[in-house]
């Protein structure tokens, strides 16, 4: 464990904590006293609530009592309203909290949320996205602050005069994130000092959420979060289970623990949002794009507008000089969507890579070349050139791994009894996001050096990471270097979040290391100072300075799909990625990044999918019997691989983002492979039985 | 919370007695449906009596060739049980598609037939269940329902049964024994679950007082068996639809025949139809999709589950052709 050099595959620093259960979680922290709360949904679509009888539950054994929006604490309102809970009666979607039972055990709590009766007047509802719906607008600013729309050049001019064209509409189910540990949270006052164990992202942007609402000073919170099972970005914000454990833990005076149960998170912690995209591309006969056309539409709630930008990786994937891509909301009575895993560019790049698909077949051009012939010089939205972009190179190095040169083109080529067989491509794309963060390296009395960033490894391996980065920035071995992470009581650092976690935190990391070394030299080179040097680094105005390139990260999906032409089973038999992403700081954990990602995408071609219940107005598959994520036997032959690139425009460990854009793309090559399969294009997700067999039969 | 009893049964006898007298009881096996649906709010027994350690855990020969399963033989252990591997296939292979590991390691052959069918909408106490609170009404006619039946549903409950043990024992013609505080009876396997009718609250021909104890098969039936399941994905997926079958061709034409569906009904349903225009007919492909078509002319589906019907169809034809040629083995997955 003494490699100095980065990108070695270091194993996880917490690897043994976690395999021997020792690493604690956020549900897994029991102060004394600690009481248990059990959150209960509302029942109606939309509408108010009129009355809370909750005598039964308080006269079970061990209750302690229920909070709701006749009880419940003030808060002041955060910048994000989903967490203004138990505020008023208002209802505006199923599954929005109403009541909390606070009890002496969960059983306890449990059994005192089934007793409590509560009394609605339901209003009507409305909770499914159509084409056409009379609520859709175009809002300025999709999520990520994109516009909304853009235009290059005459679009319906050049697409009606296009050579060859392509119109094609594609149509997504909402989708779930469902990490394996549930949003929890532990909370505990201590007069006007709170401290909460809690399961997110971003421990810092947790701790200022809830200074204001509970209209506290920053440091008279502490939130703690030292692992992490998974959040794929509905982490990334506070979500309700932590205000409402602050809440109890300051009316009841002792601490209160409330994990989220599964079946409950579709409704309050974030979805994918359904999207509907028109995708049109005109091109003339040799390939050569002129025009490209994507409008989607989408929902949001009625409690935050949140707009999936998935419009905007044809803002910068090919050449089009005529372009238009728009994003319409609907704001209806339905839970509040938010970030999954490449919000944006999974669901865009599924639409696009798709159509680019159909208009390789309409050419009937090789799909690879029809990429490269159109891989533009600089970003064709902004103009600016790219700090690095090798889509080429992933396309033909894929290629060359796959085999796809022995592939004939023709439909339905390839049959094996009653499996048809296929492959297909589809480029990725996942912007360079970075923000400034504090960092804190110092030497430790005894030898070795500390460091101090309030970074959160969601299981990723962001500790392992910013070890090798400190090691690499002092010029000494990884062991020497002990991290720590995970608290809001450390250095400020932004989330986990937009594959931005390791570029922002590393970049301070690195600063406030080379800044100690220099300290160290200056006090004569040894590694064990007698006194403690400490040093500081704080990248803002620095990381998230305006760049004058286009930064984005590439890649390139191939995968191969047989299809049971009796039963429209489809299951994939091999997936490979190559990735262009900066310089990869550890091979290990940035496979498991990579192959995760992949294996994401699989489950979104072929087997997620979250059905809005218009009677009720819930997500219908609210557990994971029926919410399919991919199993081990459904991800046979894996492989992801990645092109060195040496890119001085980044930060100062020449990195890009990797945890998303394995999943961007995945789907479209999978998509694209089944209709090389069967010859059948279809344009839904997820691709299951019901919806393949429709077309073989 | 909801408090409950638990006892831990010595004895057969004893536990049946104490079923019998608290009608609130019920019997517990590997409890990997019961807890579930527990937690969930949907079963509030006052007692549980846990059944699970009584000594039911026999494979034994009983004469004729006859093999009697004991309640308690996990779903793993009768999978891989060298008498059901070499003797009944189309069982053990409807065992190993069944659930994950860990559940099968769990749960037990009594436990399997007595899970209970699913429907969101019953898993859901918030909403209206003519299953879980009868007369409440059925919500899965008109809202989500791909996953639910298109055979011998009723206007009061579209629920499917969930195991795959149990369609492979309705085409083998097993029975089911009961035993109660009066003695034992036996039921033939394509008996014990019930269609909903107009009342799907039962799932089972049952008594409350009643406890399974063990499953019985018949002398394999002659030719060769198998077992094929569609499902979303390759592992861990209950059935979209699913066919057991055994077939027995002599010189082209079809001797014996024993077909069941999965996945389309409120029990393993028997396609009687489909053997009577098999029995006799010549072994091809046609003769095959003529008689699942001529068994599935019944099928009612639902807006959003007529793929059921051409699935289930392609399935039987597939696995009749699979065992009627002897040189090509039955292809158990995709």
């Amino acid at each position: 464990m003494s490699h100095p050099e980065p990108g070695a595959p270091l194993g996880r620093l917490e690897g043994q904590l976690k395999v021997t259960g020792a690493a604690r979680y956020a549900a897994e922290y029991t102060p004394r006293g600690t009481a248990y709360a059990w959150p209960v949904p509302a029942t109606i679509a939309r509408g108010t609530v009129t009355a809370v009888h909750d005598t039964d539950a308080l006269a079970m054994p061990g209750a302690l009592a229920v909070l709701s929006h006749h009880n419940a604490p003030r808060v002041t309102p955060a910048d994000d309203p989903v967490l203004s809970v138990l505020q008023n009666a208002h209802v505006p979607h199923r599954g929005w909290y109403v009541a909390l039972a606070i009890a002496e055990s969960l059983e306890a709590a449990r059994g005192m949320a089934a007793a409590l009766h509560i009394d609605y007047a339901a209003d009507e509802h409305d909770v499914v996205l159509t084409e056409g719906h009379a609520r859709l607008y175009e809002p300025e600013l999709a999520n990520g602050g994109h516009p909304a729309r853009r235009e290059h050049g005459d679009f319906d001019a050049a697409y009606a005069s296009a050579a060859v064209r392509v119109d094609a509409t594609y149509t997504m189910a909402a989708q779930h994130n469902h990490p394996m540990e549930p949003h929890a949270s532990t909370a505990e006052w201590d007069g006007d000092r709170l401290t909460v164990y809690d399961s997110n992202q971003g421990s810092t942007k947790v701790r200022d959420a809830l200074a204001t609402l509970f209209e506290l000073r920053p440091e008279q919170v502490t939130v703690v979060s030292e692992h992490v099972g998974g959040g794929f970005g509905s982490k990334g914000t506070p979500r309700p289970q932590v205000v409402l454990a602050a809440m109890a833990a300051r009316q009841l005076r002792r601490p209160v623990k409330l994990a989220l149960p599964r079946n409950q998170l579709a409704a309050v912690v974030g979805h994918r949002a359904p999207t509907v995209q028109r995708l049109r591309i005109g091109a003339d006969r040799k390939g050569g794009i002129s025009a490209l056309g994507h409008e989607i539409i989408t929902h949001t709630s009625t409690v935050r507008e949140f707009v999936e930008q998935a419009a905007t990786p044809s803002r910068t994937m090919y050449t089009a000089p005529n372009s238009r891509t728009t994003h319409q909301v609907a704001a209806l009575d339905v839970p509040t969507p938010s970030w999954m895993r490449a919000p944006g560019e999974a669901s865009g790049m599924y639409a696009l890579e798709s159509a680019m698909d159909e208009l390789a077949v309409a050419l009937g051009m090789d799909p690879v070349e029809l990429r490269v012939r159109n891989d533009p010089a600089i970003e064709p939205d902004t103009g600016k050139p790219f700090s690095s972009r090798h889509l080429v190179e992933c396309l033909r190095e894929g290629a060359r791994r796959f085999g796809w040169e022995e592939r004939d083109p023709r439909p339905r080529s390839r049959r094996e009894g009653s499996l048809l067989i296929g492959t297909g491509v589809a480029s990725a794309t996942y912007p360079v996001l970075v923000s400034p963060s504090m960092a804190e390296a110092c030497t430790v009395p005894g030898g070795g050096y500390r460091v101090r960033v309030n970074a959160t490894d969601i299981g990723t391996g962001a500790r392992t990471v910013l070890a090798q980065v400190a090691a690499d920035a002092l010029g000494v071995p990884v062991d020497h270097v002990l991290i720590d992470i995970g608290r809001s009581d450390l250095p400020a650092a932004p989330l986990a979040g937009g594959s931005s976690g390791t570029a922002s935190w590393g970049w301070a990391v690195h600063h406030a290391c080379r800044r100690l070394r220099a300290l160290v030299m200056e006090a004569g080179g040894a590694e064990t100072p007698t006194t403690t040097l400490r040093a500081f680094a704080d990248t803002s105005g620095e990381a998230d300075a305006e760049s004058p390139y286009a930064r984005h990260a590439f890649g390139a999906h191939f995968a191969e799909v047989a299809v049971d032409a009796d039963t429209g089973e489809t299951r994939v038999r091999r997936l490979l990625g190559v990735y262009a992403a900066g310089r990869i700081l550890n091979s290990r954990t940035g496979h498991s990044q990579f192959i995760g990602g992949m294996v994401m995408g699989l489950g979104m071609a072929l087997l997620e999918g979250s059905t809005m219940d218009p009677s009720f107005g819930d997500f219908a598959e609210r557990d994971l019997a029926s919410y399919h994520v991919p199993t081990c036997a459904d991800t046979p032959a894996m492989e992801a691989h990645w092109i060195d690139e040496d890119d001085r425009h980044l930060n100062p460990m020449g990195s890009k983002g990797i945890g998303e854009i394995g999943i961007v793309g995945t789907a479209a090559a999978i998509g694209n492979a089944v209709h090389h399969a069967t010859g059948v294009r279809l344009r839904e997700l997820p691709m299951t039985p019901d919806k393949v067999l429709a077309h073989l039969n | 919370m909801r408090p409950f009893g638990y006892v831990r049964a010595d004895d057969v006898e004893t536990a049946i007695a104490t079923v019998a007298t608290e009608p609130d009881a019920r019997f517990l096996g590997g409890g990997t449906n019961l807890v579930d649906l527990m937690k969930l709010g949907v079963e509030r027994p006052g007692l549980l009596v846990d059944v699970s350690r009584l000594p039911l855990t026999g494979i034994d020969p009983v004469g004729d060739g006859k093999l009697r399963i004991g309640a308690n033989v996990r779903n793993s252990d009768l999978a891989a049980h060298p008498l059901i591997r070499a003797r009944y296939p189309v069982l053990s292979q409807a065992l190993l598609a069944g659930a994950s590991g860990q559940l099968r390691n769990a749960a037990t052959t009594g436990g399997n037939l007595l899970q209970r069918t699913r429907c969101l909408y019953f898993q859901d106490v918030s909403k209206p269940c003519n299953k879980r609170a009868p007369g409440s009404g059925c919500p899965a006619r008109e809202g989500i329902h791909r996953d639910l039946a298109v055979l011998g549903h009723s206007e009061h409950c579209v629920a499917t049964n969930p195991s795959d043990l149990a369609v492979a024992l309705a085409a083998l013609d097993a029975s089911v024994v009961l035993r109660g505080p009066d003695g034992e009876r036996t039921v033939a396997a394509t008996a014990f679950h019930r269609l909903p009718a107009d009342l799907p609250e039962r799932d089972t021909v049952i008594a409350h007082d009643e406890l399974l104890t063990a499953v019985e098969l018949p002398a394999p039936p002659p030719g060769r068996s198998a077992y094929r399941k569609a499902r979303d994905r390759a592992s861990y997926a209950f059935a979209l639809a699913s066919v057991a079958a055994v077939l027995d061709v002599q010189g082209g034409t079809v001797r014996e025949v024993r077909l069941a569906f999965g996945g389309l009904a409120h029990k393993p349903w028997r396609a009687t139809v489909a053997e009577q225009a098999l029995l006799g007919a010549p072994a091809t492909e046609e003769s095959f999709r003529h008689a699942a078509d001529a068994e599935l002319a019944a099928a009612r589906p639902l807006r959003d589950n007529g793929f059921k019907v051409p699935l289930a169809r392609n399935l039987a034809v597939r696995v009749l052709a699979s065992l009627a040629d002897a040189n090509h083995m039955p292809q158990l997955g995709s």
